[in-house]
């Protein structure tokens, strides 16, 4: 029998340079223009052409503004219902947020491999989502800071807590909110990165179960087929549920800076 | 036992993580539904609270996802 195939799922993210190469650096970093730069470009542009497309302001809307209006509409309730009137203003921002990471996630999902390109799902990547997490992050501390100064701090000591108690709770609930920027880009990161590594582990059973010939290999091969169309479907759920997973938690974040506890 | 073994089988070990927050994610969603066809009228008031549960619950369990890989490819 021959050797069975081999299928690296981790290769799917590995960063290399479209043009340039290695040595364009910028004190010792490379500033090559990347597949990651390329798909994070192209989402910007779909998202430009996706909103531009909704900004006509027809009194009766059409389609389009309707699919434009329901996002941004969303956001807004999100924001009302999270922080209050006060949110209104984060609302470029959270659906900004939300409308980037919810295009990367789903043009990752893409089938563009049947026609050769080879999509690349940035938000699989801790630098990406680090940066959007730690974004979140430092508007949090600006505001929180800005808007109650010092009085900031209290937001680590819950009301009514026992004075003998304050120096324990004052720790773990610095801790957690220190994790905050961690936990939000881990999240999205590892919940993406997970599905891509188990459709490639599944198309992998499809390629060594036909490579096997008859017998158990069609078997495993179609039950796996099956396997993976249904979990594309759970990834395009998984890439809508982190994007607004990382809007919702950002607005509570927010939240926590504006109106403290 | 080898390093490269006990490697594997301490990824395979993370896997339990991932069967315990699906059981964790799992009781969100059930108390959920089960809270909500009680009383349909405060349930869309409530999806929020929903997916911060979620989200908490799924977060561990990815923890675990992130041990083994760190296991396979990085260790």
């Amino acid at each position: 029998m021959a050797e069975a195939a081999k299928v690296d799922p981790m290769h799917q993210f590995t960063i290399e340079p479209m043009f340039g190469t290695d040595h364009w650096q910028i004190a010792g970093y490379n500033i090559a223009f990347t597949n990651s730069s390329l798909w994070m470009g192209i989402a910007a542009v779909a998202l430009l052409i996706f909103v531009a497309g909704g900004m006509k302001r027809e009194l009766v809307p059409g389609r389009w503004q309707m699919a434009v209006e329901g996002f941004t509409g969303f956001i807004d309730n999100l924001l009302a219902a999270n922080i209050g009137p006060a949110g209104k203003k984060y609302v470029p921002y959270i659906f900004s947020l939300f409308m980037f990471i919810l295009f990367a996630n789903v043009l990752g999902l893409m089938p563009l491999g049947l026609v050769g390109v080879h999509p690349f799902t940035f938000t699989s990547h801790f630098t990406a989502t680090g940066v959007l997490a730690v974004m979140s992050f430092a508007i949090v501390l600006i505001v929180g800071f800005w808007k109650h100064k010092l009085h900031f701090f209290s937001l680590f000591v819950p009301h009514g807590t026992p004075l003998v108690m304050i120096p324990l709770i004052f720790a773990i609930e610095l801790v957690s909110f220190l994790v905050r920027p961690f936990s939000l880009g881990l999240r999205l990161f590892v919940a993406m990165m997970a599905g891509h590594v188990l459709l490639e582990v599944l198309s992998g059973f499809v390629i060594n179960g036909v490579n096997a010939g008859l017998g158990i290999g069609p078997v495993v091969s179609v039950l796996s087929f099956a396997l993976m169309i249904a979990i594309c479907a759970l990834e395009i759920l998984v890439a809508g549920i982190q994007a607004y997973v990382f809007a919702l938690l950002t607005s509570l974040y927010l939240n926590d800076a504006e109106n403290l506890h | 036992m080898e390093p490269a073994s006990a490697k594997l089988i301490g990824a395979g070990l993370a896997a339990i993580g991932a069967g315990m927050a699906a059981i964790g994610v799992g009781n969100v969603f059930g108390s959920f539904l089960e809270s909500a066809l009680r009383n349909p009228g405060a349930a869309d008031g409530q999806q929020g609270r929903l997916f911060i549960g979620f989200a908490a619950a799924e977060l561990l369990g990815l923890l675990s996802f992130v041990v083994a890989m760190i296991l396979i490819f990085v260790a």
